[in-house]
């Protein structure tokens, strides 16, 4: 597998995805993993088993042990420049600590995609090719059946190692750059992603609604695509440790970056309708992003300042902190090809608003979907769960099973089963 | 010598419009119009009129044809605003010696499970209706959904009927079969009547189902099946939406040419004739009582009232509507009452039903709503809404203690302005006495700020006697 993170060093969705499906894989058995990724963080925390030298790249090999699993998995990281990065405060702290190395700091959001801007240029494209090239070698040293490359930048090296080897290719799209670029699409990254799905013998679709973007916007014939939903892994964390929320005021949780993608000018407008209608109530928007300067002054000048509240990025715990407090989460997302965050929140018993134009939404019964650009019915839902009891007694009930239902395990089986198909067409 | 029974149910909901949280307190109108309009237009063309013109052929052609109906009051009201020509096709039946109308609940409501006030209104209400608009008098009760239990058909009873339609559930009847006539077990005056749902099923659900296996259904087969039925058992009730005619079976499905064919078939080829509900339950007698202690629909695979009532949304919108109950009995505004009966529908808990993975096909009829989540927060919008109306009615009905606070309050307030009010004439009359002085005064200019000083003084006054 060609991935972009994976744990201990994960920014976000992408890393947690191909972690859950890797550990599921392992759950259902007879499949072995190796892993590989651009070397994210220069820290030296885990045993480093052996070192492949192959011409000007190195590559490092771990043996990542899972405890769980009783097993080991190979575990390689290659040495790149590419650094990979979720929120403009890590950029800078990063940036303020080593100003003279050579990295190449590439913003990525939760999902692990790259927000593309044009000063990354041609290096990029350089890292990308690299990484292919280093794939190729392992391709070439290593014994394996099935290529499976995570996102667009491990489309290369999939490719690569594809040509090397001759073994089926599958590459899994957590999401493309039309989701990434709200239609402000990106000709070179374009290229890339269409370049891995025509190579591709099979492409996995985390929703329908991907799949349908991979068919229309990059050409691709219906047969070969295949949607397999994500999961999420059972909340480990107990809710009871956190102080439930002092102030008597409901509260209402926006969790994510603050970037167009997210749509988090539909809550604003969307809190604006329920504040005239309500008193007792607060807005959270929790994270951070390019446009939430934007988001504070809408907010100044709605004069609704003074319920509504910005937290800046969490980390860790604080997320579950904040899920904790909340009566109500909502994700007004334009363009979500999967989104796991609704999950978690349905975890912590917290009822979701979200978007039509998300994955998540394919999957979740039990939960309020309006149109992002519809703020009444936004608006209107969040009254509703704030004033009616039984809908959060229904959601809690019953939404906290259907998570519970989504388990890594049944989408591996699904990932599995593409494996053998692929297998015995060979 | 034995009997089939033909019962057809006819009602359409006054389905609400979208109605926003911002709307509670600002706007009184609930429904739908364009909505509710479309749907009965389509359902009329496609399914009632063609429905009744068959009917009125068949009366005339055969003269051992007889069926039974029944309107809820909502929709006669919806026939009167959208399609008269529909009443005054139903008008014709009515007057015909061989058709029969039974009583129900005015709204389609639920009422029987929980206010026996409330349910005898809306009986009394529809029998006014059938009697105002068709001149008849029901003696014959189906109850909303044909929901039944013992306690139901005791208070049927009471009301004078002689007997009652509900379905032949399975769990119910146990070995039992449903072509008999039964009793109440409280009051066995009432007579109870079962639907056969195999038979009536067969028709209302499977006919143009290409998947089953008796597919085609023709009118020679359905004959076929009631003659063999065991020569003991006596009724046989065919129950069933009269929309199955035209709209859930459209006419492609060749459904009126099987209904036009079907009493000839029955007359022709069997020992079955035809009974209205009445007849059958004056002219039977019953073989046993029914234990029924938990109510009964003809709902879904469950036969019960899990598609309206059971979820927290359904209760809770259900406990919310009838707590109002009491208060709306003192109320005489139409508009309140009209809503009232409205808002009672069955079909807004129908559509908060969570069930919808099993029978979603069912559910989704004619369903304006996303989800049942969707259908919840509308329906607790507009209640919340009638909730501030009911209780303002209330309150002005009923002197109640808020408006004798309310009144006191003003009485006091009044009183403070009228102090004000005393206080500013003597303001006025020292700013008159003053102004003689400026006059003395204008060349010092010290009376100009005098005067401004006054006048906002007394501003200040006023505003804080409004304000308080």
């Amino acid at each position: 597998m060609f991935g972009w993170e994976f744990p201990p060093h994960i920014s976000g969705g992408l890393g947690t995805a191909s972690y859950g499906l890797t550990k599921g894989l392992y759950a259902v058995g007879g499949v072995e993993i190796l892993f590989v990724v651009p070397r994210a963080h220069g820290d030296e925390d885990q045993t480093m088993v052996r070192v492949l030298g192959a011409s000007e790249v190195s590559v490092k090999r771990h043996f990542h042990h899972f405890e769980e699993m009783k097993r080991s998995m190979d575990y390689i990281r290659v040495d790149s420049k590419i650094v990979p990065y979720t929120d403009p405060d890590e950029f800078w702290s990063l940036k303020k600590k080593e100003v003279s190395s050579d990295r190449w700091y590439v913003q990525t959001d939760e999902e692990g995609r790259l927000s593309f801007s044009g000063k990354y240029g041609d290096d990029l494209m350089d890292e990308i090719a690299r990484y292919a090239l280093v794939a190729s070698v392992i391709a070439a040293e290593n014994d394996f059946d099935i290529i499976h490359a995570h996102d667009w930048l491990a489309y290369p090296a999939g490719i690569a190692a594809k040509e090397v080897s001759g073994k089926p290719l599958v590459i899994h799209v957590h999401a493309t750059d039309f989701d990434r670029s709200r239609g402000n699409v990106n000709p070179d990254v374009y290229a890339i992603e269409k370049r891995g799905m025509d190579t591709a013998d099979r492409i996995i679709a985390v929703s329908n609604l991907t799949r349908r973007t991979i068919i229309e916007k990059y050409h691709i014939p219906p047969e070969k695509v295949v949607t397999v939903y994500n999961a999420v892994e059972p909340l480990a964390i107990n809710r009871d440790r956190f102080a439930k929320k002092s102030i008597p005021d409901k509260i209402v949780t926006f969790l994510g970056r603050i970037t167009m993608q997210k749509g988090p000018e539909y809550f604003v407008e969307a809190a604006v309708r329920v504040l005239r209608k309500m008193d007792r109530v607060r807005f959270v928007m929790a994270g951070s992003g390019d446009m939430m300067q934007k988001m504070i002054s809408l907010v100044a000048r709605e004069k609704i300042a003074d319920h509504f509240h910005f937290t800046g990025f969490l980390k860790g715990e604080d997320v579950y902190r904040m899920l904790s407090m909340s009566d109500v989460y909502v994700m007004p997302s334009v363009s979500e090809p999967f989104g796991i965050s609704p999950l978690e929140a349905l975890q912590s018993d917290v009822p979701v608003i979200i978007s039509h134009q998300s994955g998540v939404a394919e999957v979740l019964t039990h939960a309020l979907k309006v149109n992002y650009w519809d703020i009444d019915a936004m608006a209107d839902a969040i009254y509703g769960v704030l004033n009616y009891p039984a809908l959060t007694k229904m959601f809690r009930k019953y939404g906290k099973e259907e998570v519970n239902q989504l388990k890594w395990e049944n989408s591996a089986r699904q990932v599995k089963q593409i494996y053998e198909s692929l297998l015995q067409g060979a | 010598m034995r009997r089939i029974s033909l019962y057809f149910q006819i009602h359409q909901p006054f389905r609400l419009r979208r109605y926003r949280f911002f709307d509670i307190g600002n706007d009184h109108y609930y429904y739908d119009d364009y909505l509710n309009e479309s749907i009965l237009r389509k359902v009329a063309e496609k399914s009632y009129l063609r429905a009744n013109e068959v009917m009125l052929r068949l009366l005339e052609r055969y003269e051992g044809f007889k069926v039974a109906f029944s309107v809820t009051g909502i929709a006669l009201e919806q026939f009167e605003l959208y399609a008269p020509e529909v009443l005054e096709s139903f008008r014709r039946l009515a007057a015909h010696p061989r058709v029969e109308f039974l009583a129900e609940t005015y709204a389609h409501s639920l009422a029987s499970l929980v206010n026996r006030d409330e349910f005898v209104r809306q009986v009394e209400q529809h029998k006014k209706a059938l009697k105002d608009h068709f001149g008849v008098t029901p003696g014959v009760f189906r109850n909303t959904e044909l929901i039944y239990s013992d306690e139901i058909g005791a208070m049927v009873a009471d009301m004078g009927f002689e007997g009652i339609l509900t379905e032949g559930a399975k769990h119910v009847l146990g070995w039992k079969s449903p072509n008999y006539l039964y009793c109440n077990a409280i009051n066995p005056r009432l007579k109870v009547l079962l639907k056969n749902f195999k038979m009536s099923d067969d028709i209302a659900f499977r006919f143009s189902d290409q998947n089953w296996e008796e597919w085609p259904l023709t009118a020679e087969k359905f004959a076929g099946w009631l003659r063999d039925i065991p020569p003991e058992e006596e009724i046989v009730g065919l129950f069933m939406d009269y929309e199955t005619f035209g709209e859930h079976q459209w006419e492609e499905t060749g459904i009126f040419d099987f209904l036009e064919a079907l009493p000839g078939a029955v007359l022709d080829t069997t020992d079955f004739v035809f009974s209205t509900p009445l007849e059958a339950v004056r002219e039977l007698q019953p073989v046993s009582e029914i234990s029924v202690p938990y109510p009964i629909s003809w709902a879904d695979e469950e036969r019960d009232l899990t598609a309206w009532l059971g979820n927290e949304l359904q209760d809770e919108a259900f406990q919310k509507l009838y707590a109002l109950e009491g208060k709306i009995r003192k109320i005489k505004d139409p508009a309140i009452r009209k809503d009232w009966n409205y808002l009672q529908a069955s079909d807004h808990f129908y559509y908060m039903c969570t069930k919808f993975f099993s029978d979603g096909a069912v559910h989704s009829y004619f369903n304006p709503y996303d989800s049942p989540y969707d259908a919840f927060i509308n329906f607790m919008n507009v209640l919340s809404d009638f909730e501030i109306r009911v209780n303002a009615a209330h309150a002005v009905k009923e002197g109640s203690p808020e408006v004798a606070r309310l009144n006191k309050l003003l009485k006091e307030k009044e009183k403070e302005l009228k102090a004000y009010e005393e206080e500013l004439k003597k303001y006025r009359g020292e700013r008159a006495s003053r102004k003689t002085v400026r006059k003395r005064t204008t060349k010092k200019s010290a009376g100009g700020k005098t005067s401004r000083s006054t006048s906002g003084k007394s501003n200040r006054k006023r505003s804080s006697s409004s304000g308080a």
